[in-house]
C-alpha cells in the first residue's frame, strides 16, 4: 500500500539507516583498534557507577561499574543467578538501585518519576516472555505508546507500526492477536513494539531464550539488522555466534560483579579468568 | 477388539510390538485407516436416552422418580396457571374462577412498574424505561463506540433522574412517590454504575504502594464487608441524619442509594483484586518499560485483562445487586416486590398473592437472566483475546 505518508516514511528510514552506517563503522574502527574497550571514547548514554542493589538480605548487585557508549552493542553473559536481568532491568529503573548512580542519556535515575518516565521513553525493552498485551491486536500493541505517551496522532503512528513489522517481516499479522501468533512471530512483534517508540537505547533480556532453535533464528536475524543501526543495545544472551558476529564489547558477570570484559575477539580467545573460561567452557560445549 | 487396518496387512511388519524390532515400513505406505461409523445403540435418540437417562440402576431410578414427580406437579399447575386461569374481565370474575388471576396483575400493572407515581406523568418512567432499553439493545448489539457508549451509560442516569424526579421544565415529582420496578431498576442501575469504578479504585488504592491510601482502602473495604447490607441500610436510613447537620437535609432515597454502593462497591474491590493479581508481572514490566504512566498503565493494560479475568463474578454482582434492592422495604421503600405485597392486599383483589409473586419472580429472573448471558456473551467474544 504505497500512500505518500509511508514513502516518507521510508525515506526516513532510509536516511536513518544510512547515518547509523557511518557512525557504526567509525565505532568499529575505534573498537577494534583497542586492545582492551574502554568506555572513553564517544559520549556515554548509560552510565552505572558503583551500583549495589539487595534484594532484603540477598546482595544481587556487588558495586557494579559500566559505561555505555552512543551505538554501542553490548552483550552481557553469565550463569543463571548471576544478576545479568537486575542489572539491565535497573537501566529502565524497572527495579531499582540502592546504592551508587546511573545515569541514562544525561537523566539520572532517581526516585523522581519525571525523570524515570522520561529515560523509559528513550529506552526500549524486549523481555524473554514477550510480554505483549494479549488483549490488543499486533498494531494495537505496536501504537499504543506512542500515541498515549509520545502524543502521535493515530494514524502516523499506524503507518510507523506497519513499516516496522515491515522490517521485522510479519506485517500480514497486523491485525492478529498476540495468542495467535508464534513465539518468533510473537517476539518480532515486541521488537517492533519496542521500535515504534524510536528508542535511543534498546535492552534485551535474553530474548530467544523461550524459542525453538528455527524460531531463535528469525529472532536473531533481526537483531543483527538492527545492530546496523544507530541505537544503543544492551543484550543479555547465551547466542555467542550473535555476540561474535554483533558485539562491540562482551561483558561476563557472575556472583553479581562484572567478572571480565573485552572485545569478543579477545573474550573468545584468550579469556583472563579461569571462571570465564569455565564458563565459556560450558556453553560452548552445545 | 484390536482392528488392523489392511494397509498394514502386506507389511514385513512383525506380529510383536514394533517398540523393540525396528520396524523397517516405508513411509509412504501409510494409509490411515477410516474412520468407521459408532455403534448404533451410541448415537440418535436411544442412544441419547440411554446416555443420559437410563445410564446403570441408579441413573434409571432417579429418571423415574422425577418423571413421577413432574407428572403429579406440572399438569395442575399448567391447568392453574393457563387452563383455568383469566386473562380480561374483573374482580367478580376472578372470584369464580378456579385458576390464576392474571387479571389483577393487568389491573395492578402501573402501579407495580411506577408505584404512586401520579398516573398523568407515568408517560416519564416509561420513556426512561424505552432508554434503558435502548441503551442496553446498542450495548448488546454493539451498535456505538466503546467510548461512546460509556460516556452514554453514564448519561443515562441523569436523564433517567430528570425524567423521573422532574425540574427543569418537567412538574417535579416528589421521591416518596416513586416506587415499584422503577425504584429497583433505579437502585440497581445506579449502585452498579458508581460502584464498579468505585470498587476498582479500592481495589488499585489496596495495591498502592503508598499505606495511607492502602489503609485507607482496607479501612473501607473490611468493615463494609464485614456486615449485612440490611444493617448499612438501617443505618444510612436511621443514624446518618443523627451525625449531619439538622440543616443539611439528604433524602431517604439517596441515603439508602448511598448506603448500597457503599457495599456493592466493597465486593466488587475484592473481585477485582482478584483479577488484578491474575495479571502477569511482565505485564506490567512491558507498559512501564514503554514508557506509560501509572494511570495509563492500568486503564489500558492491566484493567482490561483484569476484569477480563473476573467478569463472571462481577456480573454475579450485579445480579446480587439488583435482587438486594428488594431489602429496601425494611427502611419504607416501596419496590417492585414491596409494591406487589402491598398491591395483593387491596381489599377489592384479596387472595391473590401467588399472582403477584409469580410475576416479581417472573420479571426478577428475566433481568437476571439477561445480564448473565450478556456476561457469557462478553466472555465468548473476547476468548480469543485471553493468553
Ligand atoms: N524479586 C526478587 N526477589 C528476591 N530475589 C530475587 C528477585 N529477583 C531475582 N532474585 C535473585 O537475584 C539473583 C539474580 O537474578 P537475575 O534474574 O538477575 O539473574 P539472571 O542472571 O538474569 O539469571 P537467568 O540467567 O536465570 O535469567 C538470583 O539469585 C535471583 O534468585
Ligand atoms: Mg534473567
Amino acid at each position: 500500500m504505497p500512500t505518500a505518508a509511508s514513502d516518507t516514511a521510508q525515506a526516513a528510514a532510509s536516511a536513518q539507516a544510512a547515518a547509523s552506517a557511518q557512525t557504526t563503522s567509525s565505532a568499529q574502527t575505534t573498537s577494534s583498534g583497542q586492545t582492551t574497550p574502554s568506555a572513553q571514547a564517544g559520549d556515554i548514554v548509560i552510565d552505572i557507577c558503583g551500583v549495589n542493589k539487595w534484594y532484603g538480605a540477598f546482595h544481587v548487585l556487588k558495586d557494579v561499574n559500566l559505561q555505555v557508549c552512543r551505538a554501542e552493542r553490548i552483550v552481557i553473559c553469565g550463569p543463571s543467578g548471576s544478576g545479568k536481568s537486575t542489572l539491565i532491568r535497573c537501566i529502565n529503573r524497572l527495579e531499582r538501585h540502592q546504592s551508587g548512580r546511573i545515569v541514562v542519556d544525561g537523566v539520572e535515575l532517581t526516585s523522581s518519576l519525571k525523570g524515570i518516565e522520561k529515560v523509559r521513553r528513550e529506552v526500549g525493552m524486549v523481555f524473554q516472555d514477550f510480554n505483549l498485551f494479549p488483549h490488543m491486536t499486533v498494531l494495537q500493541n505496536l501504537t499504543l505508546a506512542p500515541v498515549w505517551v509520545r502524543k502521535m496522532p493515530r494514524r502516523q503512528a499506524e503507518e510507523t507500526a506497519l513499516h516496522f513489522l515491515e522490517r521485522v517481516r510479519i506485517r500480514e499479522q497486523a491485525d492478529k492477536y498476540p495468542g495467535q501468533l508464534s513465539g518468533g512471530q510473537q517476539q518480532r512483534v515486541a521488537i517492533a513494539r519496542a521500535l515504534c517508540m524510536n528508542p535511543a537505547i534498546l535492552l534485551f533480556d535474553e530474548p530467544t531464550s523461550a524459542l525453538d532453535p528455527e524460531m531463535i533464528k528469525e529472532v536473531l536475524d533481526v537483531m543483527i539488522e538492527l545492530a546496523e543501526e544507530n541505537i544503543t543495545m544492551v543484550c543479555v544472551t547465551h547466542e555467542m555466534g550473535f555476540a561474535r558476529t554483533v558485539a562491540d564489547r562482551v561483558i561476563f558477570m557472575d556472583g553479581g560483579e562484572i567478572v571480565e570484559q573485552n572485545t569478543p575477539e579477545a573474550f573468545f580467545s584468550n579469556p583472563r579468568f579461569d571462571r570465564t573460561r569455565q564458563f565459556l567452557g560450558q556453553i560452548l560445549k552445545h | 477388539m484390536p482392528h488392523v487396518p489392511d494397509a498394514l496387512a502386506p507389511l514385513a511388519c512383525p506380529a510383536a510390538p514394533c517398540s523393540d524390532t525396528p520396524c523397517a515400513r516405508p513411509a509412504e505406505a501409510f494409509v490411515p485407516s477410516p474412520a468407521l461409523p459408532p455403534p448404533p445403540s451410541a448415537v440418535g435418540p436411544l442412544g441419547w436416552l440411554r446416555a443420559n437417562l437410563f445410564d446403570g440402576w441408579f441413573n434409571s431410578l432417579l429418571t423415574l422418580l422425577c418423571m413421577a414427580f413432574l407428572a403429579a406437579v406440572v399438569p395442575p399447575l399448567v391447568s392453574w396457571a393457563l387452563l383455568d386461569a383469566c386473562f380480561t374481565g374483573d374482580a367478580s370474575m376472578c372470584a369464580q374462577s378456579s385458576g390464576a388471576c392474571w387479571t389483577f396483575i393487568v389491573h395492578k400493572f402501573r402501579v407495580l412498574m411506577v408505584g404512586t407515581y401520579p398516573p398523568a406523568e407515568a408517560w416519564r418512567p416509561a420513556l426512561a424505561g424505552v432508554l434503558l432499553a435502548t441503551m442496553v439493545g446498542c450495548t448488546a448489539w454493539r451498535r456505538l463506540r466503546a467510548a461512546a457508549l460509556a460516556v452514554l451509560w453514564l448519561l443515562l442516569p441523569l436523564a433517567a433522574l430528570w425524567l423521573v424526579g422532574g425540574g427543569a421544565g418537567l412538574a417535579p415529582v416528589d421521591q416518596s412517590q416513586w416506587g415499584g420496578l422503577m425504584l429497583s431498576v433505579g437502585l440497581a442501575l445506579v449502585g452498579i454504575l458508581v460502584s464498579i469504578p468505585c470498587g476498582v479504585l479500592l481495589a488499585l488504592g489496596r495495591r498502592s504502594r503508598i499505606a495511607a491510601v492502602r489503609a485507607l482502602c482496607v479501612g473501607i473495604i473490611e468493615p463494609v464487608r464485614g456486615v449485612p447490607l440490611i444493617t448499612i441500610l438501617f443505618m444510612a436510613s436511621v443514624m446518618f441524619p443523627l451525625f449531619l447537620p439538622p440543616d443539611m437535609q439528604i433524602n431517604n432515597l439517596l441515603r439508602v442509594q448511598i448506603g448500597m454502593i457503599l457495599f456493592s462497591s466493597a465486593y466488587m474491590a475484592e473481585v477485582v483484586r482478584g483479577g488484578l493479581a491474575a495479571v502477569p508481572k511482565g505485564q506490567t514490566d512491558a507498559a512501564k518499560a514503554l514508557g506509560l504512566g501509572y494511570w495509563k498503565m492500568q486503564a489500558f493494560v492491566v484493567l482490561p485483562q483484569a476484569l477480563r479475568h473476573v467478569l463472571p463474578s462481577l456480573v454475579g454482582r450485579c445480579i446480587a445487586l439488583l435482587k438486594d434492592t428488594s431489602l429496601v422495604i425494611i427502611v419504607g421503600l416501596l419496590d417492585f416486590l414491596g409494591m406487589a405485597k402491598a398491591a395483593s392486599q387491596d381489599q377489592q383483589w384479596l387472595g391473590h398473592d401467588a399472582e403477584a409473586y409469580i410475576f416479581c419472580a417472573l420479571v426478577y429472573w428475566l433481568l437476571c437472566f439477561g445480564m448473565s448471558r450478556w456476561g457469557r456473551s462478553i466472555e465468548r467474544r473476547t476468548a480469543h483475546r485471553a493468553r
